[in-house]
């Protein structure tokens, strides 16, 4: 292993919240007269596919989850998407952009790693490599070093973006990055505080009471609605829907921008749902309302490139098939991965559906992986940014000659 | 775990070896590990703290900055130079303002439509604002500059120490003869470097002198005001003695309150040090610089603590500093503070005992103090209870995350700031306090702080479990090596890293 605090950019994650973007314009699908943007979003922590995006039409389904199950008979129905599929009712918007076949969702899907360590799991699906070695740089930008580099993003006097301290590994490599980070620092997630409430409990029962005292206050302050100041106490819902929702729409701003980038990506944390997961009401539930609204924010702020764009979302392996023993979900396989955006040949479900039988899930535990999302990520940068085959099957997903890119996704 | 890894709590003590003592030495003595420093100091952890004092350079660090008399004529221009400007700018302000006032009654147009003002362009707000890391910011105001040239020095030498357990006397002697950049900004940086590091492993006595005849503490404290009631100055101007050093240095840099000093001798020792001044900063060549003026000094002899003092001018405070060095309160006092600094905040007596002891014997010899602390078996003890200061862990956490030249001096001195321990801006002479009680309460800021940097600063490709070796080794214990292999993702089990008890607790 390296130095920990070695003096270069190299070994750094995507940074949470931080816009990463390509320097130049895509000049072949210029030439086309198209305007292509990329934006992809990295879900941190592994999120749960199957909360997101139901499989109501199984006949496996509820035996499977229980009263965890989305149905469109809950309370709070999952909203309708084919006669199989159905979305978490905390997304009214990625429903919205569906029915106007502006998103898709790719089910069962997952990278090619088969362990479940977070942080092997996050290597992989940034380096784009078939078996989490390490590297040196990512698949985006192998991808970007592809392209035939057009002019030079201009945003706001070429001052608006600098390459930040360190450089995520997903867009680290040669071509050039710019970066961009929001100005407001989220407080520490109430995830995070509650794993280190928990070691405190063990461990320092004075650090716990601080701790807990801390978490009362903050409760207090939203119960009573006195507004908070950033900085201070464990984020609530609004403030993360607020806070996604400002770093994904920003990142519209300057994709949408005439001289602006064209390809960019950034990462939002906090899916890890060991415990309490909150599916239809909770945690999830929260998270995926503030990742729906911050897709309504890219939606926006696009204006009229919207037409030209794709977004994916993407993590970096599903969860367990069954809820857990503390109704949340443990470290799985196949999830999801999102699309959405106006350039997508959208309004479809696209999986080759395993079935949620014992004996259909990977390891009688996971939902199996039919689908690998290289295949999704190949099609989207060949037929939107004209990334050749040759280059997608050798530098940029390097060994996946035999995952071809998934065609018709955009047009 | 191998025999020679272990760290037995009491039997080994000094002489403790392996991984475990090795980390316990630097966290407790350092700024905590960087890199893999815990094996490299593992074969020999006290005699590695040893060696640091050692270093040719211990204490000092080599920066090109001005001394503290330059600095404050260069900020004493500027802030003349930005009077005028702004004179000059009301001036002509107010000539603007009359020749318009004369020209109010040619407003309508001819056809009678009101004059428009500038309509605002909107379309500006579309854009998002530019960030502020990528735009060059404006180079800060002068004073601003040189502190942050001055934290700068002094941030990269404890981030870029191997160990930084000289580094940490340092810091530990500015604490104890604190001045405010708040009342003098020219100086805060300037004082440490010219009278704090040269004597930190020196004497006590001549790092008093130092420090009680900088400008900075004689400005900060007001002794450039004081003057003797009867000295020439004195008689001319009807005034007279200010107090605040003289008892300061009683009260907090040598005896020690309640030590048995009385109101009398805080009098007279105010007296003594009348005339200890700085020439003021206006002055082209020397101002800025310490001088004794006779002009100020009250005449006669004078009695502190019950010895008399001839009139000797300058003399005359020198003789009293030497003596209060020596006094045994003094040794005690500080004894006491180092040892609740370095290893509780109840400090065992005995180690108390121990460092009064080399103290007293070396007549206040602060390496062979600071040896003695290390080599005492009670400055090992296994039980780290102490939290480490807002501004230490800032560093320790740091110094584990980041490469040091990618953090912006302006974060730093913003993050110790907002956890309530800014650089060189106590809240008063007695700075900063050391003890959990004053700093518990802002954990939960820190877990704030620390999931910012982990997420945005840096963080690394290198396995979070492996990161929990380099950091703590074998004092990691089972519950937080579970917490960090569980962590969601990487800056996730940094920011818990940094945040578990055996990183905060020393």
């Amino acid at each position: 292993m390296n130095m920990l605090h070695a003096p270069s950019r190299r070994h750094v994650m995507l940074a949470s919240g931080t816009l990463f973007a390509w320097a130049y314009m895509p000049k072949l699908a210029l030439a086309e007269g198209r305007d292509p943007r990329f934006l992809t979003i990295v879900l941190r922590g592994a999120l749960d596919g199957l909360a997101t995006v139901a499989p109501v039409g199984d006949p496996d389904w509820i035996a499977l989850r229980g009263d965890n199950a989305l149905t469109q008979q809950s309370k709070t129905p999952a909203l309708k998407l084919d006669e199989f599929f159905a979305l978490n009712p905390a997304m009214p918007n990625l429903h919205r952009m569906f029915a106007a076949n502006e998103a898709i969702v790719v089910h069962a899907c997952a990278t090619p790693y088969r362990e479940r360590s977070h942080f092997d799991g996050q290597d992989l699906l940034e380096s784009g490599l078939p078996k989490p070695t390490s590297s040196d740089s990512g698949w985006l930008n192998r991808a970007l070093a592809g392209l035939a580099p057009g002019d030079r993003v201009g945003v706001q006097g070429n001052k608006a973006f600098a390459v930040g301290p360190v450089t995520p590994l997903l867009v680290r490599g040669p071509a050039p990055v710019l970066s961009w980070s929001p100005q407001r620092i989220l407080p520490a997630s109430e995830d995070t505080v509650t794993r280190l409430l928990d070691l405190y409990r063990h461990a320092d029962p004075k650090l716990a009471a601080v701790i807990e005292e801390h978490a009362k206050l903050a409760a207090i302050e939203r119960s009573g609605d006195m507004g908070q100041s950033p900085g201070q106490n464990v984020p609530g819902p609004a403030q993360v829907r607020a806070y996604f929702a400002e770093v994904a729409g920003t990142a519209a701003k300057f994709l949408a921008q005439p001289a602006g980038p064209r390809i960019g990506a950034l990462a939002l944390d906090g899916w890890d749902t060991h415990s309490n997961e909150g599916i239809a009401q909770g945690r999830l539930s929260q998270l995926l309302g503030a990742l729906d609204a911050a897709l309504a924010a890219v939606e926006t702020n696009m204006g009229p490139a919207w037409r030209d764009t794709v977004v994916a979302l993407v993590t970096e392996f599903g969860r367990t098939a069954r809820i857990n023993g503390t109704d949340g979900t443990d470290h799985g396989t196949a999830t999801v991965a999102l699309l959405a955006g106006g350039a997508l040949k959208g309004g479809r479900v696209i999986a080759d559906w395993p079935g949620l039988k014992s004996t259909d899930l990977y390891e009688n535990r996971d939902l199996k992986p039919t689908t690998d999302l290289r295949a999704v990520l190949k099609g989207l940068l060949k037929d939107h940014l004209r990334a050749d085959d040759r280059t997608l099957a050798q530098n940029v997903f390097p060994g996946s000659a035999d995952v071809k890119p998934m065609a018709g996704l955009v047009g | 775990m191998r025999g020679s890894d272990t760290f037995r709590p009491g039997g080994f003590g000094v002489t403790a070896r392996g991984k475990e003592a090795a980390a316990l030495a630097l966290h407790r003595f350092g700024f905590g590990p960087a890199a893999d420093s815990i094996a490299a100091i593992a074969a020999d952890p006290q005699g590695a703290l040893l060696a640091d004092l050692e270093r040719a350079q211990a204490g000092l660090i080599a920066a090109n900055l001005p001394s503290s008399a330059e600095s404050a004529r260069e900020v004493f221009d500027f802030r003349a130079e930005q009077a005028a400007k702004q004179k000059l700018a009301l001036r002509v302000q107010k000539q603007a303002e009359a020749e318009n006032a004369a020209s109010l009654v040619d407003c309508r147009k001819p056809s009678g439509e009101p004059c428009m003002a500038p309509v605002a362009d909107d379309t500006a707000n579309q854009q998002p604002a530019p960030m502020a890391k990528s735009a060059q910011p404006p180079a800060p105001p002068l004073p601003q500059r040189l502190f942050q040239d001055e934290a700068k020095a002094r941030f990269d030498a404890a981030l870029g120490a191997d160990i930084g357990f000289a580094e940490r006397l340092v810091w530990f002697w500015s604490n104890h003869f604190c001045i405010s950049a708040d009342k003098i900004v020219e100086m805060a940086g300037p004082f440490e470097r010219e009278a704090i590091r040269p004597h930190a492993l020196g004497r006590f006595a001549d790092l008093l002198l130092a420090v009680e005849s900088h400008p900075g503490m004689l400005f900060y404290l007001d002794n450039v005001q004081s003057m003797g009631a009867n000295s020439t100055a004195g008689i001319n101007r009807d005034k007279g003695l200010n107090e605040n050093l003289a008892r300061e240095i009683l009260e907090l840099h040598t005896l020690g309150v309640r030590s048995g000093y009385t109101q009398a001798d805080v009098t007279s020792f105010a007296n003594v040090i009348t005339g200890w001044t700085w020439l003021p900063p206006e002055q082209p060549i020397h101002g800025g610089e310490f001088a004794f003026v006779q002009r100020l000094h009250e005449p006669g002899s004078k009695t502190v603590l019950g010895k008399l003092y001839p009139d000797t001018g300058v003399g005359q405070g020198r003789a009293v500093l030497a003596d209060l060095a020596r006094q045994p309160a003094t040794a005690q006092h500080i004894a006491q503070k180092l040892a609740r600094h370095f290893v509780a905040d109840e400090p065992p007596p005995s180690l108390v005992t121990k460092l009064t002891k080399t103290f007293s014997d070396t007549d206040g010899n602060l390496k062979e103090v600071a040896k003695s602390l290390v080599t005492s078996e009670e400055s090992w003890t296994p039980q780290r209870t102490k939290l480490k200061s807002p501004a230490e862990w800032t560093i320790g956490m740091l110094r584990l995350m980041a490469a040091p030249q990618t953090v912006p001096v302006g974060r730093i001195l913003g993050t110790q700031a907002t956890l309530g321990e800014a650089l060189w801006r106590p809240l008063s002479p007695n700075g900063y306090p050391d003890t959990e009680a004053a700093w518990i309460d802002g954990v939960p800021r820190r877990l704030d702080i620390a999931a910012g940097f982990a997420g945005q600063v840096a963080s690394n490709n290198a396995d979070p479990r492996a990161v929990l070796e380099f950091a703590l080794g074998p004092l990691a214990s089972a519950a937080t090596r579970d917490t960090i292999a569980r962590a969601e993702s990487r800056p996730q089990a940094l920011a818990l890293l940094v945040m578990a008890p055996e990183f905060l607790r020393r």
